[in-house]
């Protein structure tokens, strides 16, 4: 895992160039996509940058398969324009776009063997025949399957047709390669090896990837920059530590892993930032931001359950401080590494609290019906206006 | 709960029975040397009299070739457009015509053949009439008719196979930079290339054995194999006739056999193949 | 993938088969739509002309002498309600020996339910002429049937099996069992089967596991099925031809006489058009069914099975 905390090191030059420093080698122009009545992508724009990683995440019906697929260009954009390094591709068919697409069920050809199905795609663009078998050669080497280039796709397990599959797509080297829930088919062990080589292999060759998945974990493990689409459109574009420390929307905050959402009202703005009063709990939430909302101005805070602290105490004690609630553990998820603790509020809320088990000794570890109090510092509250 | 109970298989045993005991029939008295057929001669039976006389019966002979050269010729032109119509229907979505193309695919297979009989040959007359072809009818009017209703057949066939057909191969292709006719020659003709085959051997068996509607198509000079049969067995029993039904039964006995060991073979080595691979990556 | 096809692509896949059904499958039934409002003539071909030309602009001749005489002579009447009779009968003797025989074959295991198959499908693929041939064999006086009843002695004459409606039936059933079992096979080999045991955990016993679980589900087969037998069999003529009796005539045979025998065209035309009236509405219900079948079938298949 170490080369994935290296390029998260890289991330920041990423998003320099993110923010106007290189051009944008993919934008999607107010892209919407209609089948009938239902709108699948609603005037999205987008920006992708050469040498990303790019993430697009969603549960099913919000549009990420669909916008892939306009990319590809297996589906035609009802209005709106894409292009791709510069040049208008909106109406350019699959067979004339430089950008190449690895399938969810990898779409394998059955009646040809590994080493056909690899060099198809050369075959179309004409190229001669011992060019075509060094290149196929090559490919097969980069994604160890050298030795199975006479095999047929029924005769490979899950794993080797990805495999097969990718290096289909990558031997014509593409700018731009299009992946479809690349690891959804495989088990968990094989997706963390995988996700790994798939980044390997992403930055030996240099190519753009845009990837479609609903598995949070993957994207966040694996992209440069991620969008979350909910609905058609597009929620907010950032780096996973963005979007997962700075969500835009009760939405997003809530989509990528888990959080407790409180409603308030601003009470007072200063120098040091927001006070807010949860009407529910009667809490007082002092946070180290602004997000430019006045004073009696209605906004949600959410809160990660790994940055609330846990304390047994008394239930009858002092009034609770500002950043700081009471409640009773109902339930005690054990992790091994951790545990999930929910606690019940006096208001009837649960709170979602994620401790690492520090203790080995069970004496000192809380237990289900302790009364606790939970706080959390000024700056871990994400203050949201939607 | 998975299998069937006592009542269900005896009715197949009984069907099955039923089915072939007429079957049987035909092939025992083919052996009998009695005329009459269903008597049985034990003095002079079992003989293959019968087999000989129907081998040298020259009428029947010409018309069995007749037969075959027809059913050649309309199984591989239904084959072809019955493809192009499956195709049209399974992957062309919607277009001006479609409904019309369903329903000329689908109506000719339970059409009495006495009304489609009955129009061809008016078709034929009509057109005489009009531009002075075709000459009277002959083996080129019973080629065209037998094409017309044998594409239905071929068409169900080929676009239930396409139906069931994963779309993301012929996107994968091209994706990969083949054109849509790149595609239907290299992807998808190979692989419903089974359903095709077995659509022209479907449209063969129907156009060899087609009686009535050939009976309105056909005209004085060409008799088909099932026109002499049938002119023959109106009026009663007829040995040779028995000769010629084992013959059949024989051949397409034999034909199902072959293929049905044929494909057993090949899905015994795939599932191999299967295991193999998920066993090598455990 | 529909538009990513040329429109000239799509204008040539689709518009072949199109032009020639039109050609020879379409505009021969407007033909005889037409040629049943025509008079029949001493002629060759053998009725008045389909257009007049007045004033250069061909004009359609009709009347409706042959209907207002399938109406009255009460032969059509007959022989029309004869026919629907009888594929009606015979359709529902079909159901009740066809239903149990696809189901024993799709709750077999695999490899007998190949060879079972193989069975079913075997009479199919042999001449249909020759299979009712082989009922004459059978039912004649002196044919298997009344030899083995003879020789047991349950009966001192031969029976009169031939050119009776014992005969038509078993005719019929027989040839179109096979169009009855595989539709229902189809059907009944996609049930799933975990439903009945479901049922089961909760208390059902066989017969209501059958009536209340897997009749509903097979009903597309049986409808399939059943009209895949009835339509056809009401316009029959090889069967009537051979084993049917002489004194009532199925309606197929009577538009083939009138053609053949009495060289009447336009009354033939007029039995045609009066057939397809009664068939027309079957014929729908069958293209829905199927039509539905084909929907779930692409419904089915759009599952993205990942890697599998």
């Amino acid at each position: 895992m170490d080369a994935i905390q290296d390029r998260r090191v890289s991330v920041p030059v990423a998003a320099a160039r993110a923010n106007g420093q290189g051009a944008p080698y993919v934008r999607i122009e107010r892209v919407r996509k209609d089948f009938g009545s239902f709108v699948a992508v609603n005037e999205v724009s987008l920006e992708i940058y050469r040498g990303e990683v790019f993430c697009l995440l969603g549960g099913s019906g919000s549009g990420k398969t669909t916008l892939l697929r306009m990319l590809a260009g297996l589906e035609t954009p009802t209005s709106g324009r894409v292009y791709i390094d510069d040049q208008d591709m909106t109406t350019i068919p699959p067979y004339r776009r430089p950008v190449n697409m690895m399938f969810q069920s990898y779409a394998l050809f059955p009646h040809m063997s590994v080493e056909k199905n690899v060099a198809f795609g050369l075959e179309q663009e004409g190229l001669d025949r011992r060019e075509i078998r060094t290149r196929v050669a090559e490919i097969l080497e980069i994604v160890k399957m050298g030795a199975y280039g006479a095999r047929k796709p029924h005769q490979l397990s899950g794993g080797q047709r990805q495999r097969v599959a990718l290096a289909r797509a990558l031997v014509k080297r593409p700018k731009l390669l299009l992946l479809d829930e690349p690891l959804a088919a495989l088990d968990r062990k094989l997706r963390e090896h995988t996700q790994f080589e798939l980044l390997n292999i992403q930055k030996r060759l240099g190519v753009t990837f845009v990837v479609v998945t609903h598995d949070q974990q993957e994207a966040m493990t694996i992209s440069t920059r991620m969008g979350v689409m909910d609905r058609g459109e597009i929620v907010q574009v950032g780096t996973p530590a963005e979007i997962y420390e700075t969500p835009a929307t009760r939405f997003v905050a809530d989509f990528i892993g888990s959080v407790n959402l409180l409603e308030g009202e601003v009470v007072r703005t200063d120098s040091a930032g927001l006070s807010i009063r949860c009407s529910e709990t009667g809490a007082q939430v002092e946070v180290a931001e602004d997000v430019g909302v006045a004073p009696g101005g209605r906004v949600w805070v959410a809160l990660r359950p790994e940055k609330i602290e846990l304390a047994r105490e008394p239930a009858a004690g002092s009034p609770a401080a500002a950043n700081q609630l009471r409640g009773i553990v109902k339930e005690i998820g054990y992790r091994g590494d951790a545990s999930a603790y929910l606690v019940e509020l006096a208001s009837g809320r649960v709170f979602r609290v994620t401790r690492p088990n520090i203790a080995r000794d069970t004496e000192l570890r809380i237990a289900r019906d302790d009364a606790v109090l939970l706080s959390w510092h000024r700056s871990s509250p994400i203050v949201l206006r939607q | 709960m998975r299998s069937a109970g006592y009542f269900s298989r005896t009715m197949l045993v009984v069907g099955l029975l039923f089915l072939y005991a007429p079957i049987l029939s035909l092939i025992v008295f083919s052996f009998n040397n009695s005329r009459l057929v269903t008597v049985w001669d034990a003095a002079h039976s079992p003989t293959l009299k019968w087999y000989g006389v129907l081998l040298t019966n020259g009428q029947i002979l010409e018309a069995a070739w007749l037969s075959i050269r027809i059913a050649l010729i309309a199984a591989t032109a239904a084959s072809v457009l019955g493809t192009l119509a499956g195709m049209a229907l399974a992957r062309l979505g919607a277009f001006r015509g479609r409904g019309l193309l369903l329903g000329m695919t689908t109506a000719p297979i339970v059409m009495p053949e006495v009304i489609t009989g009955l129009a061809l040959l008016l078709l034929y007359v009509a057109l005489e009439q009009a531009i002075g072809w075709p000459h009277g009818t002959g083996p080129v009017t019973i080629a065209l008719a037998h094409i017309t209703f044998c594409i239905a057949y071929v068409t169900v066939v080929v676009q239930s196979r396409l139906v069931g057909f994963d779309e993301s191969l012929e996107e994968a292709a091209m994706d990969l930079g083949a054109s849509p006719a790149t595609v239907f020659r290299r992807i998808t003709l190979p692989l419903i290339a089974p359903a095709i085959l077995a659509g022209w051997m479907l449209a063969f068996t129907l156009s060899w054995d087609d009686l009535v509607i050939t009976q309105f198509v056909a005209g004085p000079g060409s008799s088909t194999l099932p026109m002499v049969v049938f002119s023959k067995v109106r009026f009663g029993v007829s040995p040779d006739v028995n000769a010629l039904a084992t013959l059949m039964v024989l051949l397409v006995s034999v034909g199902m056999v072959v293929s049905a060991i044929f494909m057993h073979y090949r899905e015994r080595r795939r599932e191999r193949d299967v295991q193999r691979a998920a066993a090598a990556n455990a | 993938m529909a538009q990513l096809v040329s429109p000239a692509g799509r204008r040539l896949v689709a518009g072949i088969p199109i032009a020639w059904l039109s050609a020879l499958f379409l505009i021969p039934f407007l033909i005889v739509l037409k040629l049943s409002f025509s008079e029949v003539r001493l002629a060759i071909p053998p009725y008045a002309p389909l257009f007049v030309l007045r004033h250069g602009v061909p004009v359609p001749q009709l009347h409706l002498s042959n209907y207002t005489f399938l109406l009255t002579d009460p032969l059509y009447a007959r022989a029309l309600a004869y026919s629907v009779q009888v594929a009606a009968l015979s359709t529902i003797v079909c159901l009740l020996l066809g239903y149990p025989m696809a189901y024993a074959i799709a709750r077999s295991s695999p490899t007998r339910r190949s060879v079972l198959l193989m069975l079913v499908m075997l009479p199919f693929w042999t001449s249909f002429l020759l299979r009712v041939y082989a009922w004459i064999g059978l039912l004649k006086s002196d044919g298997v049937i009344n030899n083995v009843l003879l020789a047991l002695g349950l009966v001192h004459q031969p029976l009169a099996l031939l050119q009776t409606d014992f005969s038509v039936y078993i005719g019929i059933v027989y040839s179109y069992l096979p169009f009855m079992v595989l539709p229902l096979y189809a059907n009944l080999e996609k049930h799933d089967l975990t439903l009945l045991e479901a049922a089961a955990d909760l208390g059902a016993r066989p017969v209501t596991r059958f009536t209340r679980i897997t009749l509903p589900q097979s009903v597309p087969g049986i409808a399939a099925g059943s009209l895949l037998v009835f339509i056809p069999a009401v316009g029959e003529y090889i069967v009537p031809s051979l084993l049917g009796r002489t004194d009532q005539l199925m309606i197929g045979r009577v538009l083939s006489d009138e053609f053949f025998e009495n060289r009447d065209w336009p009354i033939a035309s007029a039995v045609a058009i009066v057939m397809l009236v009664l068939l027309v509405a079957p014929i729908l219900l069958l293209q829905r069914f199927e039509r539905r079948e084909l929907a779930s079938q692409e419904l089915l298949a759009q599952q993205p099975e990942a890697g599998s």
